[in-house]
């Protein structure tokens, strides 16, 4: 199974293990990682599970879809590395590192 | 006692009832905590029940708030398939329908609410059912696929979600709805015309100002409706989407002040001393419309779960959001901030055809809310617009040319 790290606004790191075919949102979800809220649980329709994602893997991930891009344009403290956690899909070549913001909201 | 260590019930295992305990937790309550829910199982969103789980999308396993461990690991006692029956606000305890009695410091009521039953002759027949729990979804999923007719009674988002699911499965959808538009208890006219003609454009049929008399059926098992009129309508389900009624029969049984949904106050408190009521139950004053209300979404069962924790641990409150919603239909998503009631004007931007606009509402100049269709800028920044009570000149939300980022600069920036 992959693992991915999350990192929190202080630097604190938590690694899980995560199912292939969930969302690095859900992984920190169900692992209680703090620093994501998800409050839509996915829709793409709340941007309070923004991330911040090592630069190594951002190549490996899927490409943007609009709907993202459009939330995350209008999304607090955005940066070239920012996605929304629920839209990225864990494969077995995701072994790897995002940063949680300090405030979803 | 201080809050930290007190013992805390939560009534109902929902989304807000789980944010309780999770926030509980994260604020460092040390005390007990036990969860009671009456469904049998662990708690689960229900936003995708009538999307990505209707259309086999998305796996059962994905439902769940958290993993299994969670409970454990944070030493919250789920009791699962068991309702709560009684409160006694005097004794500070609560009778469980396995003959438990649990004693509580803090009571949290998060019972949400159940599908209105129609109240018409046949309602009972084999293949009428409702679309709230995942059971009921589950006893769909049988019948959702190609060539099946289903009816769907009442077009509000999750009847209107659940017609647009079954229809990219295949299956004949006729919907029924006793009011002269779609989606009327909860979005404008342009909205509601809006999605009318996109399920019609999809091969939905959708009957307005029609009332359903009855549910005929043989040998038990549904086999049409009939309207008003006297018309059947054949169909082999029928999808009861009426809208919801409050579990607060409990509370009112202890005497607890409910009017519409169990009374709270900003704090998400009761009448009762220590108890709380949250969720889809609540009747709650809503902060950016000087007026109470009960709301029905996801948001506020979180925002909810999140006040009442931090009024058990005298924590500081958690900011308080513009209600917003949002809806999932064929490849359209709505995003709604605010409450349009009361609007005594509505501006559109863009263009309906292009599948991407939106309507804002304004009650003497300012911006009570906003539906936006596959244009998140026009939600984000309508919903800023909202929490700050903004004005802006109808004609310039009207004016694409405009971008949300120059409104949102001109109308928040401090003058
Ligand atoms: C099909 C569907 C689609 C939806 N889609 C969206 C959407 O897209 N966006 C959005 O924002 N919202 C959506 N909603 C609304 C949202 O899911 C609800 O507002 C939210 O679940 C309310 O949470 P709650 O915890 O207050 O209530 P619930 O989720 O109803 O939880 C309450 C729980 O308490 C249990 N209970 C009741 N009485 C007792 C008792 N006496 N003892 C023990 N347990 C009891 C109930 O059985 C239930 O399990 C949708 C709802 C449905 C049904
Ligand atoms: S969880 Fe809401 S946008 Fe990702």
């Amino acid at each position: 199974m992959p693992k991915i790290t999350y990192v929190d606004a202080n630097g604190e790191q938590r690694t899980v293990e995560a199912k292939t075919g969930m969302s690095v949102m859900e992984a920190a979800i169900k692992n209680d990682v703090p620093g994501i809220d998800a409050d839509c649980g996915g829709a793409c329709a709340c941007a309070t599970c923004h991330v911040y994602v090592d630069e190594e893997w951002l190549p490996k991930l899927d490409e943007q879809q609009a709907m993202e891009q459009s939330m995350l344009d209008f999304a607090e403290n955005v940066q070239s590395n920012s996605r929304l956690s629920c839209q990225i899909k864990i494969t077995e070549e995701l072994d790897g590192m995002v940063t949680t913001p300090e405030s979803q909201h | 006692m201080t809050g930290k260590s007190q013992k805390v019930v939560v009534l109902g295992a929902g989304q807000a009832g789980l944010q309780t305990v999770v926030s509980l937790r994260q604020l460092g309550h040390e005390g007990e905590i036990v969860l009671v829910g009456d469904e049998p199982e662990a708690p689960y969103q229900r936003p995708p029940l009538s999307k990505g789980y209707l259309k086999g999308e998305l796996e059962r396993e994905r439902l769940y708030l958290k993993g299994e461990d969670y409970y454990a690991e944070h030493e919250v006692s789920l009791r699962l398939g068991v309702s709560a029956e009684a409160i006694d606000t005097a004794a500070r305890t609560v009778r469980l329908s396995d003959g438990a009695t649990l004693d509580w410091d803090a009571l949290v009521i998060a019972t949400g609410a159940r599908a209105r039953r129609l109240d018409v002759h046949g309602a009972d027949l084999d293949g009428v059912l409702e679309l709230r729990t995942m059971a009921d979804i589950d006893r769909l999923k049988p019948h959702a696929r190609a060539g099946v007719n289903v009816l769907v009674v009442g077009a509000g988002y999750i009847g209107l979600e659940a017609a647009a699911a079954l229809t990219q499965m295949g299956a004949k959808v006729k919907v029924l709805e006793a009011a002269p538009q779609v989606l009327g208890r909860v979005a404008g006219p342009e909205i509601g015309q809006f999605f009318l003609e996109t399920h019609r454009a999809a091969g939905v049929e959708i009957m307005l100002n029609a009332r359903l008399s009855e549910f005929v059926g043989e040998g038990g098992k549904l086999t049409g409706a009939r309207l008003a009129e006297g018309d059947i309508v054949d169909c082999d389900i029928a999808l009861v989407g009426v809208g919801v009624v409050p579990n607060m029969e409990i509370a009112e049984r202890a005497g607890i002040r409910c009017g519409n949904g169990v009374c709270v106050d900003e704090q998400a408190k009761t009448s009762a001393e220590s108890v709380y009521a949250i969720g889809d139950v609540a009747l709650r004053p809503l902060t950016h419309y000087r007026r109470e209300g009960r709301l029905e979404s996801v948001h506020n069962a979180i925002e909810g779960g999140k006040i009442a924790a931090a009024a058990i641990m005298g924590a500081p409150p958690p900011p308080i959001d513009v209600p917003w919603f949002w809806s999932d239909q064929y490849a359209l998503k709505l995003q709604t901030a605010g409450l349009w009631t009361g609007a005594d004007e509505s501006v559109l931007r863009g263009e309906p055809q292009s599948g991407r606009f939106a309507v804002f509402y304004l009650k003497e100049g300012a911006v009570i809310a906003v539906d936006a269709v596959n244009s998140p800028p026009d939600f984000i920044v309508g919903k800023k617009l909202v929490a700050a009570g903004a004005r802006v000149a109808p004609g310039e939300l009207g004016d694409t040319s405009i971008s949300m980022k120059e409104i949102s600069a001109k109308a928040l920036s401090p003058s």
